[in-house]
């Protein structure tokens, strides 16, 4: 009897869990689109309901309505059940994933190792789109997604490492508990800096969305996908962009801590303010190139999420204070981010400096007219 | 490796002959969103890596030059129009300084100086175009709509003086239509500061960008000499260094009238092409403002008014600096009223004619980047 009621109790739970991440991703859409447009002198909708409110139910019905074409050369089961691992890892992560202190379907004591477990399987439903669909642009975006995600999960795992390190913990209420004083945000920036660059290239947004590259792989994995099958992989990319928010929020800002309003309020502002973040990300950079990226991950994020185990480590080790760890990740940012700077702005000071001397000379030879 | 200058004529399976089936046959196009058009590359892929590439070009052929034989000399003005629909006003310029030229016409003072107005502000737009689209290609969304806005500035202009926004159909054998619009001068006067922000707020967002620069940054370099035996114009070409535009070296119409800079890159990449690109837009604003305060008053229709024309028999080859480089015009007349033959020279598809030596030993995404930084026109690549 009590096994059944708690049966029951979690099919509720999931059941909640699945309509407010609905609710999330629709009010997401909403938001990226009305971000999106500021930025690019547009209004973004304006039609559907008052500001554009209802553009989102407008997209569901359309994409659900929409016929599902599937390819007469797909590999049938494989095409059919990729947007269902996709999804599922998708939703999964979130079950245990508090949105305040009681605000979760059940904590877990190993809850971070759980969500860096599952957050992992997404990928193969990726691959497996890409391949199962027989499209070539869908291979190379699959084997994209592959080399792409694979890479980028070892800097999260590590920064996610050294944040347990700190916390003793592997429980995301524990580490949440633990930020009660000062966000970790204040003791490892490095760390936040490197989780949130590789959730970025994790969940394929702007500056990393190599793999569904629309100039290059015309929505790479997702090529050969319409309507609900399609809708379901949209739906897996922004519930992942949120759980990389909410990780964010969770791991280095102090989850749900904050003074006067409700702690779901907190959390869901603190993790907002990362999503939009993440918009204005995509509505200004260009796009890497894979070589690029894969450089980007192996020689800059994982050295620098190593070190961040490292200095989290020590600080354990020798109990030290804390601002000795915020001095520790503060160089190794400033270290970072300046060789960083360098590489980047190497060419353009270049380019800079050859335009001026092409400048003099023509001023020196006197300008024609 | 495949040697790029092999003429592959065969694909069966998407495996060459004497190659090991490591390559991948990639059909890029017609249907691409970042082919400009309806242009389809058929890429051989090694991974990421392009190994080999051939261009398919005439899906949008409908046979201009020879639709020009059928029309009299005046009508021929709106397929020149539609060749290059992103340069309209170049276009029309090119033409009618041919039938000019073999004629002897002499053309009104007012109407060069709108000439030269409408076709620098007609570069601006274009070239405005190709920076949103570079963004694009590139990967950033956003620039496209802040050098659109600069386009549609532009192109309200043109709407208001010809009465049409892309086939303006607004030169004519020596002169113009009709006069601009009384408010010219305040309209130009309104536009310029606009457009002058439209142009450095597009350059200001994606030039210097650092993800920008090392995306196109030594990506498909080409020396001068090998653009020059390659047939490269405009951009293309004084991105190598090569100073060279037909405004400067054999200046037409009224160019040599004006102050202005020839801007020339240095290493030949998809940088430097758009570096230049971009400072011609600042040269191009110059050349407006200077023809802004010279503009005289006058006439500015023919002499001729609106007779048909028969040319007496001879042939004539004009050159003009179109946005994508040096477009030619060839033409016949056999003493009617139709041209008896019209060759073009446009410049896209001989700047297109490099795509493979550009693309071969790039990486997949920068295939998208060198097709962008040729800035092709299909209309005219396919005439």
């Amino acid at each position: 009897m009590n096994f059944l009621v708690d049966l029951a109790w979690s099919a509720l739970g999931l059941a909640v869990m699945f309509a407010v991440l609905s609710v999330i991703v629709l009010s997401m859409t909403w938001l990226e689109r009305k971000a999106l447009g500021r930025l690019q002198l547009r209004y973004g909708p304006t039609r559907t309901g008052l500001f554009g409110l209802m553009q989102p139910i407008a997209d569901a019905v359309k994409l659900i309505i929409k016929e599902d074409i599937i390819p007469e050369d797909s590999e049938k089961a494989i095409f059919w059940i990729a947007p269902v691992i996709v999804v599922v890892s998708a939703f999964v992560i979130w079950v245990t994933i508090p949105g305040g202190d009681s605000v979760v379907i059940r904590n877990l004591p190993l809850g971070l190792f759980y969500i860096i477990a599952f957050a992992v399987i997404g990928i193969l439903g990726l691959v497996l789109a890409g391949w199962g669909s027989a499209n070539k642009y869908g291979i190379m975006g699959g084997l994209r997604s592959a080399a792409q995600l694979i890479s980028y999960e070892i800097p999260v795992v590590l920064v996610a490492a050294a944040v347990a390190i700190l916390a003793q913990s592997l429980d995301m209420r524990e580490i949440v508990a633990q930020q009660s004083s000062y966000p970790y945000l204040l003791v490892l920036p490095l760390g936040f800096a490197v989780f949130f660059v590789a959730g970025l290239a994790e969940v394929g947004r702007t500056p990393f969305d190599i793999y569904h590259a629309e100039s290059e792989v015309v929505g790479g994995p997702f090529v050969e996908y319409s309507g609900a099958h399609w809708s379901v992989f949209f739906l897996a990319e922004y519930i992942n962009t949120f759980a990389i928010a909410a990780l964010t929020t969770l791991l280095f800002l102090g989850g749900w801590g904050g003074p006067a309003l409700p702690d779901v309020v907190w959390f869901l502002f603190k993790t907002y303010a990362v999503v939009l973040v993440v918009f204005w990300v995509r509505g200004t950079f260009p796009r890497l190139r894979i070589d690029q990226l894969m450089a980007f991950a192996w020689k800059v994020m994982v050295p620098l999420s190593f070190y961040t185990v490292i200095i989290a480590a020590v600080y354990r080790f020798y109990g030290l204070p804390w601002w000795s760890l915020t001095i520790m990740s503060v160089a190794g940012l400033a270290v970072a981010g300046w060789i960083i700077y360098q590489r980047m702005t190497g060419p353009a000071r270049r380019v800079a400096e050859v335009q001026r001397q092409l400048a003099a000379r023509r001023a020196a030879t006197g300008a024609r007219t | 490796m495949a040697d790029p200058t092999a003429i592959t004529t065969q694909m069966p399976d998407g495996v060459r002959e004497g190659t090991q089936p490591v390559e991948m046959l990639l059909n890029m196009g017609p249907q691409h969103p970042s082919t400009h058009g309806v242009f389809r590359m058929v890429l051989w892929v090694d991974g990421e890596k392009v190994v080999d590439v051939e261009p398919h070009i005439g899906y949008l052929h409908r046979g201009s030059e020879k639709l020009c034989e059928g029309e009299q000399y005046h009508q021929v003005v709106t397929l020149f129009d539609r060749m290059d629909y992103i340069g309209n006003f170049n276009n029309e310029l090119a033409y009618c300084m041919a039938v000019e030229k073999l004629m002897g016409l002499e053309v009104p003072e007012r109407a060069e100086y709108i000439r030269v107005i409408l076709c620098e502000l007609n570069r601006i737009a274009s070239h405005l175009l190709y920076v949103g689209t570079m963004g694009l290609d590139a990967g950033a969304m956003t620039p496209v709509m802040f050098s659109f806005r600069g386009r549609e500035r532009v192109q309200a202009l043109f709407e208001a003086v010809s009465g049409a926004r892309l086939m303006h159909n607004y030169f004519r054998i020596g002169g113009l239509k009709e006069d601009v619009p009384d408010n010219f001068r305040q309209l130009v006067g309104e536009l310029m500061p606009l457009l002058r922000e439209d142009v450095e707020q597009s350059d200001r967002i994606l030039t210097f960008n650092e993800i920008f620069l090392s995306r196109l940054k030594d990506v498909s370099p080409i020396g001068a000499d090998e653009a020059i035996a390659l047939g490269l114009t405009g951009p293309m070409l004084r991105a190598c260094g090569y100073e060279y535009d037909v405004r400067r070296a054999q200046p037409y119409s009224i160019y040599d009238r004006f102050d202005f800079e020839v801007p020339v890159g240095l290493d030949g990449d998809c940088w430097d092409r758009h570096w230049v690109r971009v400072q011609e837009m600042y040269q191009s604003l110059r050349i407006v403002e200077q023809a802004m305060e010279q503009l005289p008053e006058g006439s500015v229709t023919s002499s001729l008014g609106r007779r048909l024309i028969r040319p007496a028999a001879g042939e004539v080859y004009i050159r003009a600096e179109n946005p994508r480089g040096e477009i030619g015009v060839y033409l016949v007349s056999d003493g009617t009223d139709r041209p008896y033959r019209v060759k073009v020279r446009p410049p896209s598809f001989c700047n297109l004619s490099a795509l493979r030596r550009l693309l071969v030993d790039t990486w997949l995404a920068d295939s998208v980047v060198v097709l962008g930084s040729l800035d092709i026109v299909l209309g005219e690549v396919d005439r």
